[in-house]
């Protein structure tokens, strides 16, 4: 195993990583060369921090001193999970898959055939078996060198692969659910694998949880490879995680010609969330909405980091996320949109909202345009402000309190976010615990800080 | 009744209502006239609560209870209902979800029962259809993209449900047709009753053709100068505002 050539002062988190994966963990079966290669790039960067421009809000260097252990699942905790299983959060209609405590596990997913069109492996597998398609959408992933994806790569354990067959029309929804015991500093290392063939259509939902919040880590990547006149929809979520948890998620998305893909990321969780999507549209005539809704409290952290790529010409990229920040929260939003030379006739459309409650509660955005070609339509926008008085005062004399006034108007904030889900089984989910998020903030105690 | 009295109200440092008096008894409709920026808006938004106002000097009463005492949402299930001159937009809520939110919210600040669905919807429908509002309007975001007779007719159809026992109308004929107008008048004058009274803002003597008032008041300057039945409204028409525009000095 090589040593890494730069050394520098390393945090202990740091040290740890390299350490784990220069004493050789017998479980990172196969892609020795990627990951040995991946690790060198994490040795030299280290976790990101504020000198790191894609990193500069979001402090990971500082926020995770030390690295979480990575455990083998124990048989021990799988009632554990059971019983996770049972909370309204986990019931869906999809056919899931569950990877409990970093590694794929069949008991706890769904029973029964796969829908017709879909075949599906696990990460460890695919690997140990040298699978070219695998290993090749593993190099190609369009990261911008992104320290925590080379982290990812390096120690990924396990994932699922789903292969959707062209032209297969999936009916019922997938779900990939991550899940963590928790309960103790608990690392997960996940990278998951979705491929749709030509003309073929799909909804897959993501849910990272943990059943006993604590200060876990959880490190995930997915990758979705969108075929030439296929539809994805894809809705993600991290929920259920403790105040010092640190969920790191990166999505991988690379869009064929006459391809639609939507993406919704709900985050109302405690801790540190970071999600960065990178998008490259490779085909002409694609189509990519990506939107989202953070619910912030406490001194909760979430991040969403975004580039979409236009590669080629005639493609339009839609981009709309929403915050509510309250308390200490803080919210981080940054949006790049590239669009290079030859890709002309791009439509592309950016929005990000806040709303910000408190004081100390506060809200970072930072959108981007790189335009290389001439014949383009591009425009972002970013506000971020605070409930409108003359909306409140109007509520109120129509007899509403002003603390009804207040939720009706953060619902509504929060609703015309989420009507950008396309699934209506997840879209009802996501509501609910929107009203939660509210109904918590609305009581006596919930109020100020 | 509606008893203003030696009311003095001032917007960072300026002073809008100097020493205003008014009665409005049950049952009675007075019309508040007067030409631009001498406090008509003013004062219906003292009595409805707003906030950046500062309140100097003077009571506002609703049958003997101090308002200023109150904030808008009580006032609001007091009875004071402030139909606006620039109804607000609200993205995002549906109009109807918002009316079955305020009628709840009056029936429980006043002890009653929150309204069943079935109930409320009857309620809501016969309203609508007297005022030539339309079913796909109440499934629209509250205000949002509606014409101005539209926001007009929203307002007078949220008093119609919430049953007031003041109505105060900011120049509810700002923006409207003739055919406009009259339903908004119609809605209005279906609503007088002996226990219920108006305010109507106005700068023209046009909707009292349609809203007959049983007085009339001149403002000038912050305060109330000339009070009179409906003939002094037309007396307004034919003379304008200059002649009172030095009685309030």
């Amino acid at each position: 195993m090589n040593r890494p050539i730069l050394q520098r002062a390393r945090t202990e988190a740091e040290a740890a990583l390299i350490e784990r994966f220069d004493q050789g963990d017998r479980r990172l079966v196969g892609a020795s060369d990627l990951r040995a290669n991946a690790m060198r790039r994490f040795a030299e960067a280290g976790l990101p921090n504020r000198r790191v421009e894609s990193w500069h809000y979001t402090d990971l260097r500082s926020a995770m001193r030390t690295a979480a252990l990575v455990r083998a699942p124990e048989t021990a905790t799988l009632p554990m999970a059971r019983e996770c299983l049972k909370k309204p959060l986990a019931q869906t209609p999809a056919f899931r898959f569950v990877l409990f405590n970093g590694v794929f596990n069949a008991e706890l997913s769904s029973e029964g055939a796969l829908p017709d069109g879909v075949a599906m492996t696990t990460l460890s597998a695919a690997l140990a078996a040298g699978d070219a398609e695998i290993l090749d959408a593993l190099r190609n992933a369009p990261d911008d060198g992104d320290a925590v994806v080379a982290l990812n790569t390096a120690l990924m354990q396990d994932g699922v692969v789903i292969r959707v067959a062209p032209g297969a029309k999936v009916e019922r929804p997938l779900a990939i659910l991550n899940l963590m015991s928790g309960g103790f500093g608990q690392a997960a290392f996940l990278r998951s694998i979705l491929i749709v063939g030509a003309g073929a259509s799909v909804m897959l939902d993501e849910t990272t949880a943990v059943c006993a919040p604590d200060a876990t880590q959880a490190n995930e990547a997915l990758m979705i490879v969108v075929g030439d006149g296929a539809r994805v929809d894809y809705a993600a979520q991290v929920a259920e995680q403790g105040a010092h948890a640190v969920a790191l998620h990166s999505l991988f998305v690379r869009m064929g010609a006459k391809a639609t893909f939507n993406a919704f990321c709900l985050t109302p969780c405690a801790g540190l969330v970071r999600r960065q999507i990178f998008a490259r549209l490779d085909g002409e005539h694609s189509a990519i909405s990506l939107s989202g809704l953070s619910l912030l409290r406490g001194k909760e952290h979430a991040d969403t980091t975004l580039v979409v790529d236009h590669a080629v010409p005639n493609c339009v990229s839609r981009e709309f996320f929403r915050h509510i920040l309250d308390h200490e929260a803080t919210g981080v939003f940054q949006g790049k949109v590239v669009v290079r030379q030859h890709a002309q006739k791009t439509d592309g459309g950016m929005k990000s909202q806040a709303l910000v409650l408190a004081d100390d509660a506060s809200m970072n955005n930072k959108p981007e345009l790189e335009i290389f070609a001439d014949d383009v339509v591009c425009g972002h926008g970013a506000t971020v402000g605070q409930l409108d008085r003359n909306q409140i005062f109007y509520l109120q004399t129509r007899g509403l309190s002003r603390g009804e006034a207040e939720s009706l108007l953060l619902e509504a904030f929060a609703n015309e976010a989420l009507d950008m889900v396309a699934d209506e089984t997840v879209r009802a989910r996501y509501a609910e615990q929107a009203t939660a998020w509210l109904a918590h903030r609305s009581r006596p105690t919930g109020e100020g800080k | 009744m509606l008893e203003v009295k030696n009311l003095h109200v001032s917007v960072g440092g300026r002073k809008i209502l100097d020493g205003l008096d008014l009665t409005v008894k049950d049952g009675e409709v007075a019309a508040i006239m007067g030409p631009n920026g001498t406090g008509k808006s003013t004062l219906s938004y003292v009595v409805a609560g707003r906030e950046d106002y500062q309140v100097e000097e003077g009571e506002v009463l609703l049958d003997g209870v101090n308002l200023l005492d109150m904030d808008a949402t009580e006032r609001a299930n007091a009875g004071v209902f402030l139909a606006f001159q620039y109804p607000i937009e609200i993205p995002g809520v549906a109009t109807m979800t918002f009316l079955k939110a305020a009628l709840n919210a009056q029936a429980r600040a006043r002890g009653q029962g929150e309204l069943q669905t079935p109930e409320f919807m009857r309620l809501v429908r016969e309203a609508a259809q007297k005022l030539g509002v339309n079913q796909d309007m109440l499934k629209r975001p509250l205000n949002v993209g509606f014409s101005g007779g539209e926001k007009k007719r929203m307002e007078i159809l949220q008093m119609a449900l919430l049953q007031p026992k003041i109505g105060i109308l900011d120049e509810t004929d700002s923006g409207l047709d003739i055919d406009a107008l009259r339903i908004v008048a119609d809605g209005v004058n279906a609503l007088r009753a002996k226990d219920r009274s108006f305010l109507v803002i106005t700068h023209y003597q046009r909707l009292l053709d349609y809203i007959k008032p049983d007085t009339v008041h001149v403002m000038a300057r912050g305060r109330i100068v000339r009070t009179g039945g409906p003939e002094l409204a037309h007396e307004l028409e034919k003379s304008g505002y200059a002649a009172f525009a030095g009685e309030a000095a």
